[in-house]
């Protein structure tokens, strides 16, 4: 048994994935190359834990850590245990029960030189039904949300597919390792008016325009050999019409007799 | 043809845009309400007898004038909120009023009958005090300004400072009244609290100090709330401690200490914990003060008091006696004296100042509103007959803001409600149906109906249809009878028995919640008010939400609204339950709410007479459920682990969401915490329940269908940065699914600050930020996307959407602050929809949705113009035809409601701040009613006349056929 466990400690995966590390500057406040000095070295982990109970009284474990990669090439790795074969019995019997698995992370911040600073407390929780976590065999996107200054504000996990269908899910190969997609989004900045190119395209047009002189003549000026002759001949045939009317009229009076 | 190419270039512009009212719809489908506030000062134009002008200045700092003898509104003057537009003290003489504004930082002077600015003065610093008329022989002609430090004497014609002197030792005494009698004196009055009184005598004409003297004082507290000077210059102040009166001389040289009168010596007591006061009057500011005076002793006992040759006299007791008032006209004052008649009635009667003796035939009879406040403020008007008697009209001011205008022997002359003027929240109910149509109604919804079997229903119908037969004839007979009288007698009174909901569910009932604790029910298409009800006892920092649990379609049970009361302080709610049709109060047992209200969440889940649940969520995250009845219970068990819930702390950043369990308590399931160093969570709003998105998506240039992606879980987040500084601060938007807690999307927005106001709707949030880099007002538009295809499109859940939205931005610069926004509602969500923009000027801007798109496109292309996509232009146009409310001006808009109506096309709009103003609007243009203008002649003799023609062309073609075969 105990060699079991050993074995499963060696076979403990290292799942991760790296995403977008959108780091603004404002982030930084200037301390990009206070950073940038201490370059490998800088990381931090950080714990993932999961809760998974058939009565749904939150009990967290161990699930992973979290380690933050500083420096320039910033990224995010979980590494991640097998789940024992109590877990997957538990994680199948709240599925079964469709009740949650959550997963929470303590308060960061991923600024490094933050870190000694001032450790936060609390926790950020989020979840995402369990039927769900298994039939998608255990593979799920989690997403960690910073703020501007680069604290952690929110952590949201979806299992991808996220339906719940009730299809039984084969044991030991699927709901063994966790295939994880972990990632840390920045909020965007938001577009301010654009008045430069609006600018820009005015004054192309305008010089287009001026280019071209033929465009700068008015409507009539351009087209007044269609109009004209268009005009004159609908004033003739109007003319023509009433006249033209008037003798039908007539005729038709003759006819009618 | 020149002409026409021009008619077609204007027509084709306004494509987009017409959306003016014509002049003959002026008024037609809306109408605006003006109102003041809380009166604080109102004086009645005594400067001869015909005026019908009546001044008031209120805690809303609006300076008015309304006419006595309709309670119309002849001018107002808006000033600015809070402490800069505060009225401080208003004057009048003759023509002119002086009106002291901002903590005494301006001195103004105004024409009172056109409301014309006379003159202004920029007066030194210091906090306000008092100000007073100063006459000199009969002839008054200046105003003395008494500020903390100094006191200045201003020109009343010009408003040209004649002197201004600082107050001797003004940092140990509170200086806090100006007497003047009109002998060329000026008269400080400053207290040492406890200790003793200052009194300072400054000369008229340059300021010079004449006499300065300390009277010893050791009871007193404030000269303000417990003295009044009567008779030639007597300072009589009131103490109820010592349950005495105290008097002095203020010019006379020997007296060096007040004189000590006990009130026992004239049989008088003061009830214990009530502050006795003393209320004299000074009919012209030249001359001394009456030595007449009212002492209340109680909060309904009043003594009229003489002060002669140094002794005090009762000249009439008023017990009980609410309210008593000076008035006087020419030479002579009066006295009124509202007294209690029975539980509902209160009769005000006139005496003569200086005997006491009753004015016969005086008597005006107050009825108090049941569903009323009591009356707090009487403020006489007298007049004198032609038989030289004296006459007098009263307004009386109640607790709920009522103000209510009588004249003998207690008619109502006119009432206005100024409670509106603080208008915190509003619902639209739909009017019932009449009792025949709801008869019709009612006969297939009874379960009852199910049992009855063929015969009987048969029998039910015929019924019903007699009865309508009926019902029709009698308004057809109604018709005829109307019209054969002479028009002006027809009256168009709306009442709450005459109210049934039109064709069109145009008309409403709009519940409007003010901030002093009344509720009103008007009628949207007049304006009326049909009830209204004031709720005692409201805290005035107490917030509310009004919900609407039962609407008017389940008939016969009637309508029903419940009004949560918060505390803001301690968070402890009440519920108030009511029909919104008729006002009353529902007999519905409510629970009670021992421990403060955190979020309240109104359920599709409706118990078995229909009316929607409401959750109450206390601090300690216990759910309480509202009606609580088995039923509710069963099915709140059986969808608990469906029903997900959001809290918000912006104290701490927190946002939590929870799930309710089947014994009704909540667990945590999600937490995003947003740290309060840097940006702290300003408003957090959801969507509209009754908001229908008509299409899933949008057609793409290339025939593709973008989805869009719709949420209804999504709430939108915005924060403002802690940091202020122009360069560092931002606002920043975060749409956090409310089920899940999951993040779908943060922005930021640099260089940016608030106020924020924003929309959240189908798929977009607008929101209105300030630029402070460039100094302007910009708006942004965010709209989400599921993308070309749709992950489940028969049914959303936020618990299986795993693919994060496509989120798209744009930001427009917008010419003009704004005071709020709103988007349009309609009935099925098929008619393009505007924004509604209140603008700080009074207008409400009605900006196509069209304009806030962030797929507009940078260059022009074959797609984007197959898509009906306007090219990007940053700044956003404002055209004056955009104005719903074209010259009638909303004060102070501080909110928009709108509300759908049975028509698609239309909306129905509230705006409300100061003013109430209610209007329609049409997106859309109104795509599926006639025009008022249709031609329905033209259209109909066209089809008789070709339904002639063609029985006739057939006739003689058949003519033509005979006469052919016989040739």
């Amino acid at each position: 048994m105990a060699m079991i466990r050993v074995l499963s400690l060696v076979l403990s995966v290292l799942s991760s994935v790296t995403l977008l590390w959108t780091q603004s500057g404002e982030c930084n406040n200037g301390r990009r190359s206070a950073d940038a000095v201490d370059t490998d070295f800088s990381g931090f982990s950080v714990p993932l834990e999961h809760s998974f109970e058939v009565d749904d009284v939150p009990r967290f474990r161990l699930r992973g850590a979290l380690q933050f990669r500083g420096g320039r090439e910033q990224g995010v790795y979980l590494s991640q245990n097998q789940l024992s074969e109590k877990d997957r019995n538990t994680l199948k019997d709240v599925a079964a029960v469709d009740g949650l698995y959550r997963i929470r992370v303590p308060r960061v911040s991923l600024q490094v030189d933050r870190q000694t600073e001032k450790q936060s407390e609390g926790y950020l929780t989020t979840f995402v039904r369990a039927c769900s976590l298994v039939e998608s065999h255990l593979s799920d996107v989690i997403t960690l949300h910073t703020d501007v200054s680069g604290c952690v504000v929110g952590i949201s996990i979806v299992t991808i597919p996220g339906s719940c269908r009730g299809i039984e899910v084969e044991d030991e190969v699927d709901l063994e390792v966790f295939n994880t997609t972990i990632s840390v989004v920045a909020p965007v900045t938001a577009p301010v008016p654009e008045t430069a190119p609006y600018i820009e395209r005015m004054e192309q047009e305008m010089e287009k325009k001026g280019k071209n002189p033929q465009e700068q003549k008015s409507f009539f000026a351009k087209y007044w050999m269609y109009i004209v002759p268009l005009v004159l001949f609908l004033m003739m045939s109007g003319a023509q019409d009433q006249s033209g009317g008037g003798a039908g009229g007539g005729a038709a009076n003759g006819g009618g007799r | 043809m020149a002409w026409l190419v021009v008619r077609l270039a204007i027509s084709m512009s306004l494509l987009y845009t017409a959306s003016a009212v014509f002049e003959d719809q002026v008024g037609k489908f809306d109408w605006r309400q003006q109102f003041i506030g809380k009166v604080r000062f109102a004086l009645f134009d005594t400067h001869s007898q015909a005026s019908k002008k009546l001044l008031l200045a209120t805690d809303k700092n609006v300076f008015a004038s309304l006419n006595s003898r309709t309670g119309d509104l002849f001018w107002r003057h808006v000033d600015k909120t809070g402490p800069e537009g505060h009225i401080d003290a208003l004057l009048m003489y003759g023509q002119d009023a002086v009106v002291v504004v901002g903590n005494g930082r301006l001195l103004r002077s105004w024409e009172t009958t056109v409301g014309g600015l006379k003159w202004e003065t920029v007066l030194d610093t210091g906090s306000f005090q008092a100000a007073a008329l100063v006459g000199v022989q009969d002839f008054v002609k200046y105003v003395a300004v008494l500020k903390k430090s100094a006191i200045s004497l201003h020109d009343l014609s010009s408003g040209s400072e004649i002197w201004v002197e600082n107050l001797p030792d003004s940092d140990s005494v509170q200086y806090q009244t100006i007497y003047s009698g009109g002998n060329g004196l000026v008269l400080v009055l400053g207290v040492v609290p406890n200790s003793h009184i200052v009194i300072v005598e400054y000369k008229i004409e340059d300021g010079e100090i004449m006499n300065k003297k300390s009277v010893e004082a050791a009871w007193m507290s404030s000269l303000e709330s417990s003295c009044a000077v009567v008779s030639s210059g007597i300072l009589l102040c009131v103490d109820q401690i010592t349950q005495s009166l105290y008097t002095l001389p203020l010019q006379s040289a020997e007296q060096t200490e007040m004189r000590q009168i006990h009130l026992q010596t004239l049989d008088l007591e003061v009830v214990s914990g009530f502050r006795p006061v003393l209320t004299s009057t000074q009919p012209n500011p030249a001359q001394p003060p009456l030595s007449e005076f009212f002492l209340q002793l109680s909060p309904d006992h009043h003594i009229l008091l003489q002060f002669k040759d140094g002794l005090i006299a009762p000249l009439r007791d008023f017990n009980p006696a609410y309210l008593a008032a000076f008035a006087t006209s020419g030479e002579r004052t009066v006295a009124a004296v509202m007294s209690p008649k029975n539980d509902t009635a209160c009769s005000i009667n006139l005496f003569s100042a200086d005997t006491g003796r009753r004015h016969l035939d005086t008597t005006i009879i107050y009825h108090m509103d049941p569903n009323g406040g009591k009356p707090n403020r009487l403020y006489v008007h007298a007049f004198l007959k032609k038989d030289d008697s004296v006459g007098y009209r009263v307004m009386v001011q109640t607790e709920d803001l009522a103000l209510t205008f009588l004249q003998q022997p207690g008619r109502v002359v006119w009432m206005r409600e100024e409670a509106l003027a603080d208008v915190v929240t509003m619902e639209m109910v739909d009017l019932p149906f009449t009792g025949t149509q709801a008869e019709l109604e009612g006969e297939f919804g009874k379960k009852a109906a199910i049992q009855d079997g063929l015969l009987p229903m048969v029998l039910k119908r015929l019924s019903s249809q007699f009865i309508l037969l009926q019902a029709w004839l009698a308004h057809l007979w109604k018709l005829f009878y109307d019209a054969r009288k002479p028009r002006s007698s027809v009256k168009n009174e709306v009442t709450i028995d005459v109210l049934s909901r039109d064709e069109f569910n145009l008309q409403k009932m709009m519940l409007m919640v003010t901030a002093s604790g009344k509720l009103f029910g008007i009628d949207s298409k007049s304006g009326t008010i049909l009830w209204k009800q004031y709720l005692e006892n409201i805290q005035p920092n107490s917030v509310f939400k009004l919900i609407v649990q039962r609407t008017t379609a389940h008939f016969p049970h009637p309508p029903q609204c419940t009004l949560l009361i918060k505390n803001k302080d301690t968070g402890l709610g009440s519920l108030y339950v009511f029909n919104p049709i008729f006002g009353k109060k529902s007999q519905i047992s409510v629970p009670a709410l021992p421990r403060p209200i955190l979020q309240t969440l109104l359920l599709p889940v409706i118990d078995q007479d229909y009316a929607k649940v409401l959750l109450l969520i206390d601090d300690q995250y216990k759910v309480t459920a509202f009606p609580s009845t088995k039923n509710v219970l069963q099915q709140l068990q059986d969808t608990a682990s469906s029903i997900f819930f959001y809290l918000v702390d912006s104290s701490q950043g927190k946002l939590s969401g929870f799930r309710l369990r089947k014994d009704l308590s909540t667990e945590l399931i999600w937490e995003v915490v947003i740290p309060t160093e840097v940006q702290k969570i300003v408003a957090v709003k959801g969507k509209r329940a009754n908001e229908h998105v008509h299409s899933q998506g949008r057609v793409m240039g290339d025939r593709s269908v973008l989805y869009k992606y719709l949420n209804p879980n999504l709430l939108a987040v915005i924060t403002e940065s802690t940091d202020t500084h122009q360069e560092r601060s931002f606002v920043g938007i975060i749409l956090i699914d409310g089920v899940t807690g999951r993040i779908v999307h943060e922005a930021v927005q640099r260089k940016a600050r608030g106020p924020v106001h924003f929309v959240h709707s189908e798929n977009w949030v607008v929101y209105v930020y300030w630029n402070s880099k460039f100094r302007r007002n910009e708006f942004s538009v965010l709209e989400l996307f599921e993308g070309a295809e749709l992950y489940n499109s028969t049914v959303f859940s936020s618990l299986d959407r795993p693919h994060p939205p496509q989120v798209l931005q744009q930001s427009y610069i917008f010419p003009a602050p704004i005071n709020t926004l709103e988007a349009t509602l309609t009935e099925k969500g098929i008619t393009s929809r505007h924004l509604l923009v209140g603008l700080p000027s009074g207008n409400i801007l009605s900006l196509p949705k069209l304009f806030l798109d962030p797929r507009r496109p940078e260059m022009v292309s074959e797609q984007s113009r197959e898509e009906n996509l306007i090219p990007y232009a940053p700044e956003m146009p404002i055209r004056e035809e955009w104005f719903i409310n074209y010259n009638q001006t909303v004060s102070r808009v501080r909110g928009i409601y709108t509300a759908p109506s049975g028509l698609e096309s239309t909306c129905l709009v509230v705006a409300y701040g100061l003013d109430i103003y209610q209007s329609r609007v049409f997106p859309s243009k109104q795509f599926d009613v006639l025009k008022d203008d249709y031609d329905y002649i033209l259209i109909s003799s066209v089809l008789f006349g070709l339904f002639f023609a063609t029985m006739i062309s057939k006739r003689l073609a058949e003519v033509k056929l005979l006469n052919r075969a016989w040739r």
